[in-house]
């Protein structure tokens, strides 16, 4: 197991008036080459969670494994840990600050303790990543489009070649063409470079389309744990948590509701319409389940 | 989330948050020039009668006032060790250079009592007043001054907005930091120059955030038709009542037995 | 004659370069004819970059038009002296909670615009109140706005431009940077002001979803309105949409993918109930 959380707690403002429970006993591991989607309202703990991951915030009770090491044991150096468990903010754009885009992204590998030469190479190879092209390197980094800007930001996290990368919400604010064009760029991370993703999203339509296994927040808990399709079956829950299920979710629901017999794990617009017209041609030709059919259907 | 409690207000519906805001701040200048002139126990013991009393009517919470101490412990600390060790006069305490004399504790002690009773003081201040009541009060009180063309409007507006967004830049200080560290940036070790340049990848951020807030505001601001201090209404104009002239008159008294402190106290502290 | 009417607008501006010497020029809007009846909820969308937000700002004379006329309620953008009657009149919410509010506690927001108005004070108080309720946020008035969720920031910000007494609001992407919670109670807030209170909404977004209640939606891309019309009639459109950068609701893609595979269903699918009506 890559990263694991041993019943890990955290408390904001320990002792004070404005104590608030972040985490509470969170039981937690990642394997290598995963894709884990988490998703939960603001205020879930889902930041605080993830902060938690490269040691960025110290757990107020419980253990945090890498690689089988407790990374707040004495003398752990967690500075290499944050090269191998890269974490990509919530409007990542905020922290670019260099003259040149080049030399942002270098920052990272210069941390690490590169050679110069080393850092440009990481740094070219991680825009390749990220679809910036040569002619982008000496511009500056504020002169870019907003969706330009976030890709040479998650540049500048890749380039110190983790093997964990988080993201934070990584489409807020871009329009659709900019959300498709990064999130294939982190299928592409995953698939090809075998990068453990974990991907923070507010978007269930998302995380059906990319995450193998879902994380599901509130109140500091982890509330599910499964493939997305499984959790979304528990869709009225979620609503509970200020959550909700992809749309293609409730037209199946609803359509069984009416008599087709369709796939309720149906999560994406292409499993919806298959199992739609499966159904449709099977009340044409007079199928069994016709009316108030079974729940269960392949 | 880092809390900034330092002058934060704290809304709780006591008789100093009802007073006029012109009132407060007159008080504060008021009670600083008190802490000053006094001398002598009596002296001290009234001031701090007074200052007990004004906490206790203001129904903040007492950690939360003591909080706000916290920013200037550091100050503090100093200036008791500076007057504690740098005070000519009868020696009571000698090891190798450092000496400590009986005048120099007395000192120490006063301006450590004074500078915690200062703070603690303007503080109560900022915190039962919000920061748009005090810019207005003193917009009002130094209006004189716009007959020498000094922009009193623009000057109180730009300091509420400052108010605004000091807890919204702190937070995103934070974030940015964070970020940078996700990055490997260090912020801790190393020498002076060096950590000072660690934080060109924190403030370069902050600064562009900084510009970008304030462009974004500027226009939010133009949208509502702000177009500065002419033909402006006030949906909260000042209005002295009944208490705000109590209010001025125990501060007359509390100046007044000062001076008497200050004429008839006796230096023994 | 609409309260909104824009007629060959286009706006120019000038990028200066740091390396070349030629500054270049930007015709970020062109040729624009657009016409808004009193009452009425238009949707703008458009990919970032399309000019839609640069066109929302000519509505609230932020920006005035290069070329062509912008009239508001009858009155010229471009004639300066009528610049505050403009902006009184349609008011304008931005994308950034945070950067918008002025006030340090939620009711001396609200009482921000008024003020500028010089409307007297007891008056500015019941606006206030009156402006809060109808947003729903009467509860927070003492509150700092630092503590409130996105969408509780957004609806004070709706709160202050309503208070102004606007007879349109401009809303340029007031949900980007929401959670779909936020999101949902933003558009609640001004839908409810749309039909209730008849304030004419403009409401620029990228958010397919939120336009499905418009009268009128427009598509704007490189400066042009390249679509426009009623949300059933665009969103039958899905390619045409596709093409533009803008993805449409899943109902609206499967119903429209169901269709392509032979399936009999009405063009422009809008909403779940409808797919579900049809299919079965």
């Amino acid at each position: 197991m890559l990263i694991e959380l041993k019943d890990v707690s955290y408390t904001y403002g320990k002792d004070t008036v404005y104590e608030v429970n972040a985490l509470n006993h969170i039981n937690l591991g990642i394997d290598e080459g995963e894709f884990i989607g988490i998703i939960g309202h603001t205020g879930s703990g889902k930041s605080t969670l993830i902060q938690h991951l490269n040691g960025l915030i110290k757990p107020t009770s419980g253990q945090i494994l890498f690689d089988g090491s407790d990374i707040w044991e004495d003398g752990y150096n967690l500075r290499e840990l944050r090269t191998h468990v890269g974490l990509v903010f919530q409007y990542p754009e905020n922290q670019l600050f260099e003259t040149d885009v080049i030399t942002d992204v270098m920052f990272g590998p210069k941390n690490k303790g590169l050679s110069k030469d080393q850092c440009e190479e990481r740094a070219k190879e991680a825009l390749k990543q990220v679809g910036i092209p040569e002619n982008f390197y000496k511009v500056s980094p504020f002169d870019l489009s907003g969706g330009q800007k976030r890709r040479v930001a998650m540049a500048g996290v890749l380039a110190m070649d983790p093997q964990v990368l988080i993201l934070d919400e990584p489409t807020a604010g871009l329009d659709p063409a900019g959300r498709d064009e990064i999130l294939g760029q982190i299928k592409y991370l995953h698939d090809k470079r075998g990068i453990t993703i974990i991907l923070v999203s507010h978007s269930m339509e998302d995380v059906a389309v990319y995450a193998k296994r879902l994380l599901v927040i509130n109140d500091g808990r982890i509330a599910f744990d499964g493939s997305p399709k499984q959790v979304f079956t528990h869709y009225r829950e979620l609503e509970q948590m200020g959550l909700a299920a992809p749309q293609v979710t409730y037209i199946m629901h609803r359509l069984h509701e009416k008599g087709l017999t369709v796939d309720l794990t149906a999560t994406t617009v292409e499993e919806a319409r298959r199992s739609i017209l499966l159904a449709l041609s099977m009340k044409k030709s007079g199928g069994t389940e016709e009316g108030g059919g079974s729940p269960w259907v392949k | 989330m880092g809390e900034v409690t330092l002058g934060q207000y704290y809304p709780t519906n006591s008789i100093l948050h009802k007073l006029d805001p012109r009132v407060k701040f007159v008080g504060t200048l008021t009670y600083i020039i008190s802490l000053f002139l006094i001398r002598g126990v009596a002296g001290w013991i009234f001031v701090t009668a007074v200052l007990a009393g004004l906490m206790f009517l203001s129904r903040v919470p007492f950690p939360y006032l003591i909080k706000s101490m916290r920013p200037i412990l550091f100050i503090l600390v100093i200036t008791v060790i500076f007057n504690l060790l740098l005070t000519p006069g009868t020696i009571v305490w000698k090891f190798w250079i450092f000496q400590i004399t009986k005048e120099g504790i007395r000192v120490a002690i006063q301006m450590a009592l004074r500078l915690s009773y200062l703070v603690m003081g303007s503080s109560l201040m900022t915190l039962t007043t919000t920061p748009n009541a005090l810019t207005d009060a003193m917009e009002r009180l130094f209006a004189f001054l716009k007959v020498v063309k000094v922009p009193v409007h623009e000057i109180s507006m730009m300091m509420s907005i400052a108010l605004r967004f000091i807890p919204i830049l702190m937070e995103e200080a934070d974030k940015i930091k964070k970020a940078q560290m996700a990055r490997g940036a260090d912020f801790e070790s190393g020498s002076f120059i060096r950590r000072m340049k660690a934080m060109i990848p924190l403030l370069v951020p902050l600064f562009v955030s900084a510009f970008r807030r304030a462009n974004d505001l500027a226009m939010a601001m133009e949208a509502r038709c702000y177009h500065g201090g002419d033909n402006r209404t006030q949906m909260k104009p000042l209005r002295y009542k009944g208490r705000d002239y109590v209010a001025y008159l125990l501060m007359a008294v509390m100046l007044t037995a000062s001076i008497l402190f200050r004429i008839f106290g006796k230096s023994a502290i | 004659m609409g309260i909104i009417r824009a007629s060959k607008l286009g706006f120019d501006y000038i990028k200066y370069h740091d390396d070349s010497e030629d500054p270049e020029k930007i015709n970020a809007i062109k040729g624009v004819d657009f016409d808004v009846e009193k009452g009425q909820f238009i949707a703008v969308l458009g990919h970032n970059g399309s000019g839609k937000s640069t066109l929302a700002k000519h509505i609230n004379a932020l920006l005035v038009p290069t070329r062509g006329t912008m009239y508001v309620d009858g009155v010229n953008t471009s004639e300066e002296e009528e610049l505050w009657k403009v902006r009184q009149k349609a008011g304008m919410v931005f994308q950034n909670p945070d950067n918008q509010i002025i006030g340090t506690v939620v009711e001396e927001d609200v009482g921000f615009g008024p003020e500028n108005l010089g409307v007297e004070t007891e008056d500015i108080w019941h606006r206030v109140d009156d402006a809060l309720a109808k947003v729903g946020m009467l509860g927070f008035r003492d509150r700092s706005p630092n503590r409130l969720s996105g969408g509780q920031k957004q609806r004070v910000a709706i709160a202050s431009v309503v208070a102004m007494h606007p007879e349109c609001i401009v809303l340029d992407e007031p949900t980007a940077m929401l959670d779909p919670n936020g999101r949902r109670e933003v558009l609640e807030c001004v839908r409810e002001l749309n039909q209730k209170e008849g304030i004419t909404v403009i409401l620029i977004t990228h958010y397919m979803e939120e336009v499905v209640f418009a009268d009128n939606v427009i598509v704007m891309d490189r400066g042009q309105i390249v679509m426009r019309g009623t949300p059933r009639a665009i969103f039958s459109r899905v390619d045409e949409l596709k093409h533009y950068g803008l993805a449409v609701p899943q109902v609206t893609e499967l119903a429209c993918e169901l269709k392509q595979s032979g399936v009999d269903l009405p063009d422009g699918i809008l909403t779940i109930d409808e797919l579900v009506e049809a299919l079965c």
